[in-house]
């Protein structure tokens, strides 16, 4: 506790002072300091299994998912590029009937979907591909400050090879200027890449209106979907989308594949980053993972299926998850716009109280501050930086995630132990009892001894 | 003729409620063996609001459909159960007691 305290207080100091690194820099930041307090520990046989609300990190496969991918896992394990038996040809027709149902989840054609191994690798193909593409005459890129690591870190590598970045600020309540993306388009602009919805505060970008400026200048978009898809109706061509990344294991399907979706008309050029036997229209050779597109597949449907039933559903839960926790408890703050946001991913902030302390306090509970994958390290995350959050509510800002298979049972003891811990973190705290005292914090001097 | 076709009409229709009724009873026994909390409250409630949301569906062939589905759903539900018995793993925090 000690430590948490001083760490709360050298947080405070060194806050108002500290330089801004680059944040493409801080983003990425690759000392990956080992996490000493919460010590990664596997359950024992007879322990309780914690709830599951980190909904944003990844989903459990539903069972019909499995269901769909286990005889290609089993007995029908043909390469589907065979094309001289019946075991080819039965792998190539499951991996066309999958490549439908992801192009119908979101309004397009077959032929413009592309199995990849994740929205990561889809990322990557889509901003470096475009980009080398049209080096000759176009140089700029444009993305956002709150983008997912692999699309800064992408952006990052382009910057080395010569190539002009611009990272646009986003507002208070995470969204970006539209007034300032059009001025920051240039006639050397190749590409616009902005995610649909951020999987650490869940706000929703106005993809229409982005797309629609895009197209008016004549620059491709690219949006990260991933958090999106399944979760929010989805049309490529009404949002005049001409790349989107998705994910399978965001949508309840299977870790390992996803898709890029890559507009025929009006035509998108993409430099391939793995060559080899031309598969996937020469854009992503190698063989392509029939169980797992097959499972990709039907996860998209039945996304499409129950995405009203879904998000009606979330949308309840979350509102209770955040009412009660806003009305039995003061001070906390939702990072990211009201409005303008999925409800499945709430990230809320409790003020005097450590994120990590309540973290480990809630160990029944699998929850997560900031993505997985910023989580090694101690910084706070770069997106609620980004979004200008206070220093100190960034280190005490949480994660909540709901999905397709959260209970109220579940929701409800989550805001239980959490307005619990809270308050007994709160109790412990200097700060706190200084705040109880009308003691404005910012108005201290803080000394070294 | 037509006395004839109206004593099919309602067989068959009575036959569909039968059907219906036992179809509906059949996914929410099985679905109770699911071992994961998770799995198996939500096909409980998805069987029993999917049943509820199409309580006053007329159309024959609609209905067919649907009975079809639900069958399928079935066969997809015994598999899934079974698989979870094969790799079952620890209760949650929020079960109340051992799952029979």
């Amino acid at each position: 506790m000690n430590r948490t305290l001083s760490r709360k207080l050298l947080g405070s100091m060194c806050g108002i002072s500290s330089p801004r690194l680059s944040f493409a820099q801080s983003a990425v930041n690759t000392v990956q300091r080992q996490k000493e307090l919460i010590k990664s520990r596997e359950l024992e046989k007879d322990e309780l299994r914690p709830l599951y609300m980190d909904f944003q990190a990844t989903t459990p496969m539903d069972p019909r998912v499995l269901d769909a991918m286990l005889p290609y896992q089993v007995n029908y394990y043909g390469n589907p590029h065979s094309r001289t038996h019946a075991y080819g040809w039965e792998s190539e027709s499951a991996m066309e009937k999958a490549r439908k149902q992801v192009a119908d989840l979101i309004g397009a054609d077959p032929r413009e979907i592309v199995f990849t191994s994740g929205a990561t690798e889809s990322n990557n193909m889509s901003i470096k591909g475009v980009a080398r593409f049209y080096k000759a005459k176009k140089n700029h890129i444009i993305t956002t400050q709150t983008e997912h690591k692999c699309v800064l870190d992408s952006c990052r590598i382009l910057e080395a090879e010569g190539f002009d970045i611009t990272y646009l600020p986003v507002r208070n309540n995470g969204l970006i200027d539209l007034k300032q993306l059009e001025e920051t388009i240039r006639p050397d602009s190749s590409l616009v890449s902005i995610m649909t919805v951020n999987n650490e505060i869940g706000v929703k970008q106005p993809i229409k209106e982005i797309g629609q400026l895009c197209r008016s200048k004549n620059v491709f978009f690219h949006t990260d979907a991933a958090q999106a898809v399944g979760k929010i109706p989805i049309n490529v061509s009404d949002w005049k989308v001409d790349l989107m990344s998705i994910s399978g294991h965001k949508i309840y399907g299977p870790k390992g594949v996803g898709a890029l979706y890559v507009r025929r008309r009006p035509r998108v050029r993409i430099e391939p980053l793995q060559n080899g036997g031309g598969q996937e229209r020469g854009l992503r050779s190698g063989t392509v993972p029939t169980p797992l597109v097959v499972g990709l597949g039907a996860a998209c449907e039945i996304a499409q299926q129950e995405l009203e039933y879904d998000h009606k559903r979330v949308t309840v839960l979350a509102n209770r998850l955040v009412q009660k926790m806003m009305s039995e408890i003061p001070d906390v703050v939702m990072n990211g716009d009201p409005d303008q946001r999925y409800p499945g991913c709430v990230n809320l902030s409790f003020a005097y109280v450590e994120g990590e302390s309540l973290l480990m306090a809630l160990k029944d509970v699998a929850l997560s501050s900031g993505s997985a994958c910023t989580s090694a390290s101690l910084e706070p995350s770069y997106v609620l930086r980004a979004i200008g959050a206070d220093e100190d509510l960034a280190h005490s800002s949480i994660r909540f995630g709901i999905g397709r298979f959260t209970t109220e049972e579940e929701v409800d003891y989550t805001v239980e132990k959490c307005i619990q811990q809270v308050k007994r973190l709160r109790e412990m705290s200097p700060l706190w009892e200084m705040v109880q005292e009308g003691i404005d914090l910012k108005s201290i001097k803080w000394t070294q001894h | 003729m037509q006395h004839e076709k109206n004593y099919t009409e309602i067989n068959m229709a009575s036959c569909s409620r039968a059907q219906v009724i036992s179809l509906y009873r059949m996914l929410m026994k099985e679905s109770k063996k699911f071992s994961s909390y998770n799995y198996r409250t939500y096909a409980l409630r998805r069987v029993k609001d999917g049943f509820r949301e199409n309580l006053h569906v007329d159309n024959p062939k609609t209905l067919d459909m649907l009975i079809n589905q639900a069958r399928e759903n079935l066969a997809v539900i015994k598999r899934q159960v079974s698989i979870g018995h094969l790799y079952s793993a620890q209760r949650t925090v929020v079960e109340k007691e051992p799952h029979l």
